[in-house]
């Protein structure tokens, strides 16, 4: 066998052994008679492949991955613009920092009514609360990549006569693509929690839904699937986003 | 005091950087057409400053630089600048970096690749048109570096302390290649160096500046015939022997 199929086969074998060894302990706990609230981890699996079959939990996700979509979306676009915004230029920066650094000191749990108390209790006020939250990232990284460029390149570019414009397109821009991908990234990470947090204290709906509906009947298998599978969910995404990220932006030729 | 065949012209300059720290002062000096001039002094002296005024890239405080009978206000075409830390784009191949010069100046893609592959051929890189920097050993980007400042044709080669990230014996090579380049082609050399023997080895005339604020400390002119002699035969000569001998007997004074 080759060398790098080996290396492959051994963390595979690896990570196989950690996912067990989690799963396991869950189970022992789960049942040592200590809290009737606590499921193994035999039944959350069973209660989450139950919730597969009878179609609602594709449903819920159907309804939660809206706000959610949109949020990042809207604020990927309007982020990534401010942020280069504010790295190009000093007087946008000056009246855009004060803003963002409050945004992401402030207690979104706090917000959130205040959100509902304008917007209602509908798709707005959730995407708003996934703006909120996924915001700050998107914009602080893109501005970030946009002010760390190496000066020593910004003046080999001046030097051989690069316009400003030039300068932009052909040396700040591509040297920030790694740190406003990243910041894409953490955003959607953050979008997860604004949507759920959103799910559970505006109006239940989707994921948020099926963990009060199922907490407040008591049928925690179900009500621990749902938590699981949304972990999991972000999990995947931001692991696949970032694996997408190494290959755009390998770190050899990434500028920062 | 200025010699009419001057194609760069220093006339008092000073500059004090934001702070107040004063990094030259009334430097007045001239650099002969087609010749490699050294800028030498002790570290932090300004020698790049100088250089970096004379480039263009930071305006003086006080005094003008005239380059052709221009008074300098910005980098321009007859310049070209080579950088200490190479400069190179991390995410663009040797072949787009060496041609960086001219895709700035609007040069069709065919033809700015016929010249660049010409110039990194020149410099000995041959075969490394399509390889990144991160795969290059120090001294091979910096020959990159010189390609680039080459491809653009410029009158005036600036280098500020090319060799000085490289290890000793590729910086002996470089010297040596440097030397073999610059025989056949009318080119203006003004060098930055720190080191007395690479000031000796590869200047015509080499501009002495004393400690901050860097004045003009002396002019060595150098006589030492290199015509088609070997770098071991140079080295040897009784010129340049005698000339590392009086450069450090002036320079002594500035270090402590």
């Amino acid at each position: 066998m080759p060398r790098t199929s080996r290396v492959a086969t051994r963390r595979f074998t690896w990570q196989l052994a950690s996912f067990a060894l989690v799963f396991g302990c869950w189970e022992i706990a789960g049942r040592w008679p200590v809290s009737a609230a606590f499921p193994p981890f035999s039944q959350t699996a069973l209660a989450f492949l139950r919730m597969i079959a009878d179609g609602s939990l594709p449903k819920a996700y159907l309804s939660t991955v809206q706000p959610l979509f949109i949020g990042v979306i809207l604020c990927g676009i309007a982020g990534i613009g401010f942020g280069i915004g504010m790295g190009l230029s000093r007087a946008v920066e000056w009246s855009t920092l004060p803003i963002l650094i409050i945004l992401q000191a402030a207690p979104m749990a706090a917000i959130i009514p205040m959100i509902t108390y304008i917007y209602g209790i509908g798709l707005t006020a959730k995407v708003l609360a996934v703006a909120f939250l996924a915001t700050p990232v998107i914009v602080m990284n893109s501005y970030k990549g946009i002010r760390n460029t190496n000066p020593s390149l910004i003046q080999m570019c001046r030097a051989f006569l690069g316009t400003r414009s030039q300068e932009v397109v052909k040396i700040i821009l591509p040297h920030a693509g790694a740190l406003i991908f990243a910041g894409l990234r953490l955003g959607l990470a953050m979008g997860f929690i604004g949507v759920v947090i959103a799910e559970l204290l505006i109006t239940p709906t989707g994921v948020g839904d099926l963990i009060t509906y199922h907490g407040s009947v008591a049928d925690y298998p179900e009500m621990f699937a749902a938590v699981a599978s949304i972990i999991l969910a972000a999990a995947v995404t931001i692991h696949g986003l970032e694996r997408l990220e190494r290959r755009l932006f390998p770190l050899e030729v990434r500028g920062s | 005091m200025v010699s009419p065949d001057a194609i760069v012209e220093v006339r008092g300059v000073g500059k004090t950087y934001e702070g107040g720290v004063e990094a030259l002062r009334e430097v007045t000096t001239a650099f002969p057409w087609g010749k490699l001039c050294t800028l030498l002094g002790p570290s932090g002296c300004g020698k790049t400053t100088l250089l970096k005024i004379i480039g263009g890239l930071i305006p003086p405080t006080t005094g003008e630089v005239w380059v052709n009978g221009k008074k300098v206000d910005g980098p321009g075409p007859e310049r070209a600048f080579v950088f200490q830390d190479f400069a190179l784009l991390p995410w663009a191949s040797v072949l787009r970096n060496v041609a960086f010069g001219l895709e700035l100046r609007g040069v069709s893609k065919e033809q700015r690749a016929e010249v660049a592959r010409k110039q990194i051929a020149e410099v000995g890189l041959a075969g490394f048109e399509s390889s990144y920097p991160h795969q290059l050993s120090g001294g091979m980007r910096q020959r990159v570096g010189l390609a680039r400042a080459l491809a653009v044709d410029a009158d005036i080669i600036l280098m500020d302390e090319p060799f000085s990230s490289v290890d000793e014996q590729t910086r002996r090579k470089f010297q040596e290649d440097l030397l073999d380049l610059l025989r056949h082609r009318e080119k203006t050399v003004i060098f930055v160096t720190h080191s007395i023997e690479e000031a000796a080895y590869l200047s015509d005339q080499i501009v002495l500046l004393s400690r901050r604020p860097g004045t003009v400390s002396r002019i060595i002119p150098l006589d030492i015939e290199r015509g088609r002699r070997s770098p071991d035969e140079i080295r040897r000569d009784k010129n340049y022997l005698d000339t590392v001998d009086e450069i450090w007997r002036v320079l002594k004074q500035y270090v402590t």
